[in-house]
C-alpha cells in the first residue's frame, strides 16, 4: 500500500505531538543547534517541510542521525514548537520500517573501548534502532 | 531521612565513583539512599514519541516502587534523571499514556505521577542546604579552580526539569563554593558534549568537546565536574587539546568531607 506524503506528514505530527503551524520561522532552533554544520536539512526546515508535506526528502536526510537530543531547540523556541520532537518522529518513521535499523548490534564490538559507558550504547540503540 | 534510589546502568559499572561517593557522602548528612530492587535501565534517552508505551515502562516501574515505599525518588546520573523526571511529568499530564501504562502494568495501585523525583544536587541544595555542607567540610578544596559542566540533561527542557535557570544556572557553582573551591564560570557550561553521537560520528563529539575544554581552560579552570557518565566520557576521551581533568561532583564532595 502506498502512503501519500500528506498521510506521512499527518503521522509524523501525531507521533511528535507537535503543532507545526505554531512556528513563526525565526530560525532560532537552527541557530542554537550544536549539529547545525553537520546537517543537510536544518531544524527550522524540518518544521516547514512537515507543514508542507515534503516528507520523502526528510526521510532521506542525514540530519536525523545528527540530532544530539540536547533539547536546546526545545528550550529556546519562543513559540514552544519543540523541533526535536519532529526530528525524532521522522527518525522513527525510518527505523520502524522492516530492516531499516541504522545501528546493528554486530557493529558494537568495534565501537567499544575501555571507558565507553553503557549509557552511550543504550542511548544509541534507542536513537538508531528499533 | 530516606530516599528511594535509582542508580541506573552505568553507575553500577563504568561510573562507580559517581555512585559510591554519592551514597557515602549522603550518610554524612544522615541521608540513606535505598536502592530500588530489580530496577530496569531507563534507556538513557527520554522517548519523545507520543505513541510509544514500552520505552516508558522501566521508568514507571521505578517511580511506582518509590511511591509504594512512600519515598521521594533520588537520581544521580543526569540522563536517568532526565528520563525519569520527564516520564513522571507525562504520567501526570497525559491521560492516554497513563491509561495504557496502567492497563498494561496492572499495579496494585495505579500510578499517576505521584512520586517526587529529585536529583542528588537538588537534595544537597534543598534538603541538606549548602551552608550545612560547608559546616561538615573537613578538607576544604581551597584554591582549586573548578568549572561546573552542566551539559544538557539536568537543565533542559526547563519546563519539565525545573532544576535551575536553564541559561544561567548557579547550583553547581554554589556546590563548588560550599566545598571550599573556587567556581569558574565559562560560556560553554550548558552546551552539548555530543552525547551518544560518539557512537555515530566521533569527530563531531571531538569538535564539541574541544570547544568546551578550550572555553573552560581560557577562563582559568583547573578541572571540570559533571554529573553525567557520558559527558565524563566525551570530555575525557574525545577532547583532543587543552585537556583538563574531569571529575564526578560526588568525588570532590567525598574528598571535602574527608571520606574518600
Amino acid at each position: 500500500m502506498h502512503t501519500s506524503e500528506k498521510e506521512m506528514a499527518e503521522r509524523i505530527k501525531t507521533i511528535s505531538g507537535v503543532n507545526t503551524r505554531k512556528c513563526m520561522k525565526c530560525g532560532k532552533c537552527s541557530g542554537t543547534c550544536p549539529s547545525f554544520h553537520e546537517m543537510d536539512i536544518h531544524p527550522h526546515e524540518f518544521i516547514a517541510m512537515v507543514e508542507k508535506g515534503q516528507i520523502e526528502k526528510l526521510l532521506k536526510s542525514t540530519s536525523i542521525w545528527m540530532c544530539l537530543s540536547c533539547f536546546a531547540c526545545v528550550e529556546r523556541c519562543p513559540r514552544g514548537v519543540e523541533p526535536a520532537k519532529i526530528i525524532e518522529a521522522v527518525r522513527l518513521s525510518v527505523i520502524r520500517q522492516q530492516g531499516a535499523n541504522h545501528l546493528a548490534p554486530t557493529k558494537i564490538p568495534e565501537l567499544l573501548d575501555e571507558n565507553l559507558p553503557q549509557q552511550a550504547i543504550v542511548s544509541a540503540f534507542r536513537k538508531y534502532s528499533k | 531521612m530516606k530516599f528511594s534510589y535509582y542508580p541506573g546502568c552505568t553507575l553500577k559499572t563504568k561510573a562507580k565513583q559517581l555512585d559510591i561517593y554519592a551514597r557515602t557522602s549522603a550518610e554524612v548528612f544522615g541521608i540513606t539512599m535505598e536502592e530500588i530492587p530489580n530496577w530496569q535501565c531507563c534507556g538513557g534517552v527520554y522517548p519523545m514519541a507520543k505513541d510509544e508505551i514500552a520505552t516508558k515502562l522501566p521508568s514507571v516501574r521505578a517511580l511506582s516502587a518509590a511511591k509504594e515505599k512512600g519515598n521521594d525518588l533520588i537520581t544521580v546520573c543526569s540522563a536517568c534523571h532526565n528520563v525519569l523526571k520527564r516520564v513522571n511529568c507525562d504520567m501526570q499530564t497525559e491521560d492516554d499514556l497513563r491509561f495504557k501504562v496502567n492497563n498494561y502494568l496492572k499495579l496494585d495501585v495505579p500510578y499517576s505521577g505521584e512520586t517526587k523525583v529529585i536529583h542528588y544536587l537538588e537534595m544537597l541544595r534543598d534538603v541538606v542546604g549548602f551552608d550545612n555542607i560547608k559546616a561538615k567540610v573537613v578538607n576544604p578544596l581551597t584554591g582549586r579552580k573548578i568549572a561546573a559542566y552542566y551539559g544538557c540533561l539536568l537543565l533542559r527542557p526547563s519546563k519539565s526539569m525545573q532544576f535551575d535557570n536553564p541559561e544561567n544556572p548557579t547550583i553547581i557553582e554554589n556546590f563548588i563554593s560550599a566545598i571550599g573551591a573556587t567556581p569558574v564560570i565559562f560560556p560553554y557550561r550548558n552546551e552539548c558534549c555530543g552525547g551518544y553521537i560518539t557512537m555515530e560520528n566521533k569527530p563531531l563529539a571531538q569538535k564539541k568537546c574541544d570547544v568546551i575544554m578550550k572555553s573552560a581552560s581560557e577562563n582559568g579552570a583547573q578541572a571540570l565536574i559533571t554529573a553525567c557518565p557520558l559527558c565524563m566520557y566525551n570530555l575525557s576521551e574525545n577532547s583532543t587539546e587543552n585537556i583538563l581533568p574531569v571529575y564526578y561532583f560526588t568525588e570532590l564532595l567525598a574528598e571535602a568531607l574527608g571520606i574518600k
